[in-house]
């Protein structure tokens, strides 16, 4: 049953050159496609839960040359969240790009993404993570350019040059492993590595590359308006996916490959810029003048929130609290991508209907789309982590690490954070609900178009908070995550 | 899937679910709104009324869903739940009523029903919740079912109110979550036990015991406007009278006086509180807001605000009961809850029903409307009367005991004049309002007829609910020393917290 990880990197590939050729075709296409890729990626699941580690060694290849395809309960998760988002993202793009020019560049870049995404969650080597991020930054850069307004594509340059950098650093970082190694894959690089200047120095590469490409505070600044002006399905995609592929890529470096060189002042670091992020991005998302805006500075300060887990996961001994610790950072991280992406899509509609998305001039919303309305206040409660949210659970998770690792400040930074969060959430449904009469006009937007989003939104503000407990019992089969003795 | 472990959650979802639905109907299904919501609202109460047998049977009823390793959301019966989800479903069959009544021609029915009752699932959700982290999940739920109420009629002055109230319970709700996430670390999964959990950590752990209280209270004082943290309740003011009725008897308040109660007696434990020294700067804190509450309604012109500083001043009796070491001080303070609740929710309604029918809003407009609304100033004269403590109403039962409980407690020196000095301010600024109703002649005209008299004063489902009400707060007062009354279910509580 290896064969479907194969599958999963395949079937969007296999869909992408047919659309890029026959652009008519791309929505029937990107539709099979990520149906299929959501179906494969919950029999993996399974798979996961019930085998530990799937691993498919294409060609019969040595693990050292070939590609090496490799999947644990960390990678199956995303891999799922990100099938379900990208399906929901697909339905609703149909509707957004009707009729639109920019959709026949749309669907060939979209699927070529998702195979990237995917690629780079079942990598298990050094270099073919390198190709599978490179390939995404440059999707995420292209389809970020298909707004076409002179904002969109300025800050669609400054997001491929910041790509790039980031992407540059990385390999760098890849090219000093390999002088001293003399190795590419993860697995054999972990049990060769040591504390000593060449993999300092890779990681001090690797990771300013990769804190770059997940927008970390101070390097967040291409951020907000690469996503405040890209067209909301890529939005949602670019803060609920592409970002959390780059986390996941420094959280496996730092879980799998780092832990003898990285002590717990690389840890602490991170969690500082975390704690940065986190107060930074939620004042910003506070004080944002347009909706796009506020969710792309709240992606920003989400990110914060991620960071933080990295000096609990430090200090922890192995054992029930690191490993609760952990699945409440994974558990973030997928709620963040379901609510991230319905309020990203939600906005789209509002967007669209009000054409504009200045939030002082949102009065009303409510009386025209009921629905969306109501999708950006589960997204909106999701984001907060309030109950019943994943969102509530996993900062259970971060506040009870912290306590139990007797690390006071981040208790003092969630809370501050949800009090920001709080105030940027119900800011924006205090002008959506509020009763100033909206011009007579068509009260309903599609089905097509609200109800992803809104499914989204119930994934993260209910699903996620209420059914999550099994993915516990996914990432307990994990190595101890952290510094090895 | 017995009975046993099913029953508290086919309870809340009993409410949940019709609210759920009534979300999708269109503005005007109203007989199909209105039958989901009463039937919602009956079997919730034939559920209850099982298990109020079942728990003094002696059975065991409790639902339990683990959302991660050692996290459960655990509801369960106990005599205490029992109490304060008979209180919330008996109020919510009458309260839905009332607001049928009151919101017939009114905007946004569907959304205010739908958050109506999801208000009454968190409140029944946290009644029976048998941990301290689902309290926390239910509390948090209430927030956010009962802003968009508040903030219903979307008035510049609504959405105020609804934001200066959010702004209040979300930092109370983060004081309350941290509290509580500590507690655990410290103590374990925090699973309600009546007696407490806590004295048997060694002393080392007390000084953080003592921070962690603190920390729980601020964020239990939030919801039950103890002060210096009951800003957002006057401001309140601005939703329908319904949502009024229902914050201050039922949900919002009661919340916050229940987890207080919760926190002293089923986690801390009573005696153990007592022994940190925790109980004298709590009873300290009810007894300033009892008497400053009392004061500030002395001075209001508005009749709603004039009972939400009531409110302030009559749900501190709860907190007030618990700070005192003692069973007749507990029981006191528990069976308020019931009485309390009875009592504010036929004063709202009343005013309520002035507002509709008469476009009265003010005290001094009142002059006189006893003649004109006979039944409904009736009711409000019952509620009046309780709240100063007049026997035979149930406020009387409560203020007693609390007083003995003081004598008991060797608290009497700072406790009697306490309830005095209330009950003095409470005849202060209702016997007026009473005397203007009964004796002063009516105005030539009302200052806005909406509802003219037929064969009665206003609507039937205005003028019933009040009544009813009034008539249960009487009888919980005349009737206290029969089987199954308020009085006695505290009784029964208070005999399992003190047991050895």
């Amino acid at each position: 049953m290896s064969n479907l990880l194969a599958g999963i990197v395949a079937l969007p590939l296999a869909a992408a050159l047919p659309a890029l050729v026959w652009p008519v075709a791309g929505r029937p296409l990107a539709l099979a496609a990520t149906g299929l890729t959501l179906a494969a990626t919950l029999l993996l699941l399974g798979e996961v839960a019930a085998a530990g580690t799937v691993t498919l060694v294409p060609g019969g290849w040595t693990a050292g040359l070939g590609i090496v395809l490799r999947a644990d309960g960390l990678s199956a998760a995303l891999l799922a969240m990100t099938a379900a988002v990208a399906l929901a993202a697909t339905l609703y793009a149909g509707r957004y790009f009707a009729g639109h020019p920019a959709g026949r560049h749309f669907w060939p870049l979209w699927l070529l993404l998702l195979t990237a995404l995917n690629a780079l969650f079942l990598a298990a080597d050094l270099f073919n993570l390198y190709v599978t991020l490179e390939l995404l930054g440059l999707a995420a850069v292209a389809l970020a350019t298909l707004a076409g307004t002179r904002a969109a594509l300025e800050a669609a340059l400054r997001y491929l040059l910041v790509g790039l950098l980031g992407s540059m650093a990385y390999l760098a970082g890849v090219a000093l492993l390999y002088a001293a190694y003399g190795r590419l894959d993860l697995a054999g690089v972990a049990a060769a590595i040591g504390p000593d200047p060449a993999a300092a120095a890779a990681l001090a590469l690797m990771f300013a590359g990769l804190l770059l490409k997940t927008a970390a505070f101070p390097l967040h600044f291409w951020l907000p308006p690469a996503h405040g002006s890209a067209p909301a399905p890529v939005s949602a995609a670019l803060s609920a996916l592409v970002v959390k592929a780059a986390f996941y890529l420094l959280l496996r470096l730092w879980l799998d490959l780092f832990a003898p060189v990285a002590g717990a002042g690389v840890a602490t670091l991170l969690g500082a810029l975390g704690a940065a992020a986190v107060l930074w991005g939620s004042w910003q998302a506070l004080r944002a003048p347009r909706l796009k805006l506020l969710a792309a500075y709240s992606t920003v300060a989400q990110v914060g929130y991620l960071l933080l887990f990295f000096p609990l996961l430090a200090v922890l001994p192995p054992g029930p609290a690191r490993e609760a610790a952990f699945g409440g950072l994974v558990l973030l991280a997928l709620s963040h991508g379901f609510a991230k992406a319905g309020f990203f899509l939600a906005a789209g509609v509002v967007q669209r209907h009000a054409g504009h998305d200045r939030i002082a001039e949102l009065d009303g919303t409510v009386q025209r789309l009921p629905v969306t309305s109501f999708t950006l206040a589960l997204a909106g409660v999701a984001l907060i982590g309030l109950p019943p949210s994943g969102t509530f659970l996993a900062k259970w998770q971060l506040l009870s690490g912290a306590i139990g690792a007797g690390l006071w400040w981040p208790v003092a930074v969630v809370a501050i954070g949800t009090l920001l969060a709080g105030a940027y959430v119900f800011r924006l449904l205090g002008h959506l609900f509020g009763n100033a009469v909206q011009p007579a006009g068509r009260r309903l937007a599609g089905a097509g178009e609200e109800l992803p989003p809104l499914l989204l939104a119930l994934a993260a503000a209910v699903a996620l908070g209420l059914f999550a407990a099994p993915l516990w019992e996914l990432l307990a089969p994990l190595p101890a995550p952290g510094p090895r003795p | 899937m017995t009975l046993q472990t099913t029953l508290p959650a086919l309870i809340v979802l009993s409410s949940l679910l019709p609210g759920l639905v009534i979300f999708l109907l269109r503005e005007e299904a109203h007989r199909l709104r209105t039958v989901l919501n009463l039937a919602g609202a009956v079997l919730k109460l034939a559920l209850v009324g099982v298990m109020m047998w079942g728990v003094f049977q002696g059975a065991a009823y409790e639902s339990r869903w683990t959302l991660a390793p050692g996290l459960d959301l655990v509801l369960h019966a106990d005599a205490l739940s029992v109490l304060f989800v008979t209180l919330s479903t008996v109020l919510w069959l009458v309260t839905t009523l009332y607001a049928i009544g009151y919101l017939e021609h009114s905007p946004h029915r569907s959304r205010f029903f739908g958050f109506f009752s999801l208000c009454v699932s968190a409140t029944v959700g946290l009644a029976l919740a048998g941990n301290l982290f689902t309290f926390l999940v239910f509390y948090e739920v209430l927030t956010l079912a009962t802003y968009p109420l508040v903030a219903h009629r979307g008035t510049p002055e609504a959405t105020r109110g609804a934001r200066i109230y959010l702004a209040y319970t979300l930092a109370g709700g983060t004081a309350l979550l941290v509290g509580t996430v500590w507690l655990r670390a410290v103590a374990g999964p925090l699973e309600f036990v009546e007696g407490g959990l806590l004295d048997a950590l060694p002393p080392g752990l007390h000084p953080e015991l003592r921070l962690i209280f603190v920390l729980l209270i601020a964020g239990l004082g939030v919801k039950a406007a103890l002060v210096p943290l009951h800003g957002w309740l006057p401001q309140a003011m601005v939703a329908p009278a319904p949502v009024s009725a229902l914050l201050h008897a039922v949900a919002v308040v009661k919340a916050g006086a229940f987890g207080i109660v919760r926190v002293v007696y089923d986690v801390y434990g009573v005696e153990f509180a007592h022994q940190l020294g925790l109980l004298a700067p709590l009873g300290a804190l009810a007894a300033l807001t009892i008497v400053y509450g009392s004061v500030r309604a002395l001075t209001q012109d508005s009749l709603k605000k004039r009972l939400a500083w009531s409110t302030v001043s009559q749900v501190s009796y709860i907190a007030l009961g618990a700070a005192i070491l003692g069973p007749l001080a507990t029981i006191g303070g528990v069976v308020h809850l019931v009485h309390q609740g009875l009592m504010k929710i036929t004063l709202f309604f009343a005013a309520g029903n002035y507002a509709e029918t008469l476009g009265i809003h003010h005290v001094s407009e009142m002059n006189g409307v006893g003649r004109r609304m006979p039944g409904t100033t009736l009711a409000f004269t019952v509620g009046a009367l309780g709240m100063i403590g007049i026997p035979p109403v149930a406020g009387f039962v409560s203020k007693w005991y609390l007083g003995l409980g003081a004598v008991e407690a060797g608290a009497a020196a700072w406790v009697l004049p306490v309830l005095a000095a209330s009950s003095l301010l409470n005849a202060a600024y209702f016997l007026p309002i009473l005397h203007r109703a009964w004796f002063r002649p009516a105005p030539a005209a009302w200052p806005e007829e909406h509802i003219p008299a037929r064969r009665l004063e206003t609507v039937g489902l205005l003028l019933w609910p009040p009544v009813v009400t009034a008539l249960l707060a009487l009888g919980a007062g005349l009737l206290a020393a029969t089987p199954f009354s308020p009085l006695d279910w505290a009784r029964l509580i208070t005999a399992r917290e003190y047991a050895p």
